[in-house]
């Protein structure tokens, strides 16, 4: 047997309150596709970030390529070869390309040197990228493709990626694998972290599943099923959304050439967009981030008032009104930012509750707020929910992301909207918490509701959609039956892969 | 009013020497704020220094150990400023107007035994040969080396975050410090050096006034110029060649109305005095102030 490339024997890292590693042992190989699983809060992160340097383990020791591996910070582990692409990513918005990878890099040459390695190295694992554009300007895709070229100049011997392929179209995804595929044969290995288990089950070679901070099972993701994995991960058995066949109700919402500007410099003007929704039915729309998504959402909250027609609820033009006319027709939103869009962060759940569901569940009277039964509103979304908090008295920003989402989703769910707008309703949540909060849109709908569901995700909204339809560049495609799509179509619907190739080097 | 008594020349060349204090001040703010700190306490940190470099000159006997002395309590002022903000989280706005406030006093106290005393003048440094040109000669290259020094000071603050790698390491954790604090950068590290160059800076331009411009020490003798050296670094979009033209503008309103009044224009002395003020306002208002870094005046913390 050959040493590994990476050895980790008795990791733990202990936080107040929590175990966030708890004897962590495994091996990665060179030239392996290494799967890390585990539900929010197993413990990923941690790991990575003590392999990262980031993050210093109570005890355990590390080991690359049979020697002791302590690196004290980035800069370190980054000197011994470990790379890493992260999740949020760690970009500078107002800097050039050539700067960023700049700043990732331990001993950078100059800036037109690195102008000329970017263009190579894109070449070489077709990630195409202009060194002299502003960052900020950049698609997720494209964003993505700067982390990665960062950490391929510096020829990583371990690659780390943690949750590289929500952001991407099936298309980026597919290039992504080539060029993961590519690095495998040059001998780099890889610590992949993903939710998604078929993705895993196409790429990766061995897969290690934390949970609660402890390595719970080890296993191969080619002779394993996504169902077996994720019951690995949850400890139980999983529960799958169960879809009721619903009847077609009258129609509640209809568009009738929605346009909107651009709301600020980055945003995306929404062009033309004509829908009709009807009660009872789920409608998915898919796109790659930065299509549309948030504008159509706020033009549909409120958010962005347009001409009174352009937007029609139950009959009546609705265009021009504020949230909280809307609201209290019955037609509610949760966006996509849960901290500081969908939740105030340091405001307590009980407030936050209070903020989108006073006019419907009346919790203030004459000016007054009635604390009590604001209380008892936030309790019943914390119940009904199984949102994991000490109270409603804690603040949002306390909850893990997964919690969070599920009482920002219940919170509107529990108003028993006419319509309601979610989008990315399950963005960075746990495969369990997952599922409840698409078993509770289905729900919604069964009960007669029209639930419009924006998401990146499209196995989720091939899950738990009626009819599915795309954003691209403001546009929105004419929805088609959900049942029967098949990814190709879908990515055409989606406008394809944004400007990206497939690798053609041969290595 | 007789206009002819002004003279052009002269004229522009006080400019420059208007300008200094607020240069100085302007260029350090900058600093601090492209490292993403927002520090309020520009006027409380000039103040120090005015008091701190006439000390230092008097007893010590030397302009150059003044300065360094200005430089030195500013620095210091600062660093308190940055411990407070920094390493014990506090608001950075308040704390900011605070350090003023407590600047203001600090000097009143320091400077108690050294009113009325004169400050020795500071020989001008006529560059050889440049400063013969006619015209240009005696407005641009016939100064006090402090002069050169704060032209000097913006050229390298220009170098330094545009080519250097420990420049674009500080825009860095101003654009983004939660990404920098992820590639291993010190953010906390960064700031406090940051924040004290801001300091050492607005003690200089605080010197220049006790030393240079009055040159003796009275109480609030800086009059709002820290204010006014913030609200260029806004006009200039956080970039230094435009900050010494924003700098310049102000010093030269101000060396204008001041010709004016001695002129005996017909307007009251109070609105000519508010000019320089009122034109900087202006400028603001009109210029489109461009982005500013990403996280200022935001907390940092490692755990978040």
């Amino acid at each position: 047997m050959t040493t590994p490339l990476l050895r980790l024997s008795g990791l733990t890292k202990a936080y107040p309150g929590v175990v966030a590693n708890q004897d962590v042992s495994f091996d990665v190989q060179a030239g392996e596709i290494h799967a890390l699983l585990g539900e929010n809060g197993a413990g990923k992160s941690t790991l990575v970030k003590t392999i990262y340097g980031l993050v210093k383990p109570d005890a355990g020791q590390m080991a690359l390529q049979g020697a002791p591996f302590v690196p004290a910070e980035p800069r370190a582990a980054r000197a011994a070869g470990v790379a890493m692409v992260f999740q949020h990513f760690s970009l500078f918005d107002a800097m050039n390309v050539a700067e960023n990878i700049a700043l990732g890099m331990e001993n950078p040459p100059p800036q037109r040197e690195i102008a000329a390695r970017v263009r190579q190295v894109s070449d070489q694992y077709g990630l195409p990228l202009d060194p002299s554009r502003i960052v900020g300007e950049l698609s997720a895709g494209e964003r993505q493709r700067v982390e990665i070229v960062r950490c391929l100049l510096q020829d990583p011997k371990l690659l780390i990626m943690d949750e590289p392929t929500s952001v991407l179209t099936p298309q980026e995804v597919a290039i992504l694998f080539e060029t993961l595929r590519r690095l495998r044969a040059a001998g780099t290995a890889i610590l992949y972290i993903s939710h998604k288990l078929e993705e895993i089950r196409a790429l990766c070679d061995a897969a290690t599943v934390l949970r609660l901070g402890r390595v719970v099972g080890t296993c191969d993701p080619r002779a394993t099923s996504a169902r077996e994995m994720a019951e690995l991960m949850v400890g139980s058995s999983l529960h799958v959304p169960h879809k009721a066949a619903r009847p077609e109700g009258d129609v509640i919402l209809t568009l009738q050439g929605l346009s909107a500007k651009a709301p600020h410099r980055f945003g995306t003007a929404l062009r033309e967009i004509d829908l009709t929704v009807r009660r009872g039915e789920i409608l998915g729309i898919g796109g790659v981030a930065g299509n549309g998504q948030d504008e159509l959402v706020a033009a549909l909250s409120g958010e962005i008032r347009t001409a009174r027609d352009m937007v029609q609820f139950d009959g009546q033009g609705i265009g021009h009104l504020a949230p909280n006319a809307r609201r209290h027709l019955g037609l509610l939103a949760a966006p996509e930012e849960r901290m500081g869009h969908a939740a105030a962060p340091d405001m307590s759940l009980t407030e936050n509750a209070l903020l989108t569901a006073a006019v419907r569940q009346h919790l203030t009277a004459r000016g007054f707020v009635r604390w009590g039964k604001a209380r008892a509103f936030a309790g019943s979304v914390i119940a009904a929910f199984d949102v994991r908090t000490p109270g409603a008295g804690n603040t949002a920003r306390s909850l893990s992301g997964g919690n969070l989402q599920k009482f920002v989703i219940g919170r509107e769910i529990m108003q028993a909207p006419a319509l309601l707008v979610v989008n990315q309703p399950t963005w960075g949540v746990d495969a369990s918490a997952a599922a409840a909060i698409r078993q509770a849109l289905l729900d919604l709908a069964a009960k007669g509701a029209a639930v419009i569901c924006i998401s990146q995700d499209l196995d989720e909204l091939m899950e738990i959609s009626d009819r599915f339809a795309a954003l691209n560049g403001g546009r929105l495609s004419d929805p088609r039956p959900a049942q029967g799509l098949n990814v190709e179509q879908i990515g055409l619907m989606l406008g394809g892969a944004h400007d990206m190739e497939v690798a053609h080097v041969d290595a | 009013m007789d206009l002819s008594a002004i003279n052009p020349i002269l004229l522009l060349a006080s400019l420059m020497v208007a300008a200094t204090p607020i240069l100085l001040a302007a260029i350090g703010e900058l600093v601090v704020e492209r490292a993403g700190v927002l520090n309020l306490g520009v006027e409380g940190m000039m103040i120090t220094g005015a008091v701190c470099g006439f000390i230092a000159t008097i007893t010590l006997g030397s302009s150059v150990l003044g300065f360094a002395g200005a430089a030195l309590g500013g620095a210091l002022l600062a660093l308190v400023f940055g411990i407070l903000t920094q390493v014990l989280l506090s608001n950075q706005v308040a704390t900011g107007l605070a350090l003023t406030l407590f600047g203001l006093g600090l000097a009143a106290l320091l400077g108690q035994g050294y009113i009325g005393i004169k400050a020795p003048v500071i020989p001008k440094w006529p560059v050889p040969v440049l400063s013969d040109i006619p015209v240009i000669g005696p407005i641009l290259f016939n100064h006090d080396p402090v002069v050169y020094l704060g032209i000097l000071i913006v050229a390298a603050v220009w170098f330094f975050l545009s080519f250097t790698r420990a420049g674009l390491i500080l825009r860095a954790v101003g654009e983004n410090h939660d990404a920098a604090h992820a590639l291993g950068y010190h953010v906390i590290r960064v700031r406090l050096l940051a924040i004290m160059f801001g300091g050492a800076c607005a003690g200089l331009g605080g010197a220049y006034l006790s030393l240079v411009r009055v040159p003796q020490w009275t109480e609030g003798l800086t009059a709002g110029a820290g204010w006014i050296a913030l609200a260029i670094v806004v006009f200039a979009s956080w970039r230094p060649w435009r900050l010494l033209l924003g700098a310049y503008l102000f010093g030269g309103v101000t060396v204008l109305q001041l010709n004016l009044q001695a002129a005996g224009l017909a307007v009251p002395v109070a609105y000519l005095s508010m000019a320089p003020y009122l034109a900087t306002i202006l400028v603001l208002v009109m210029m489109r102030a461009g982005r500013a870094p990403g996280s200022l005046a935001q907390p940092f913390h490692a755990s978040r």
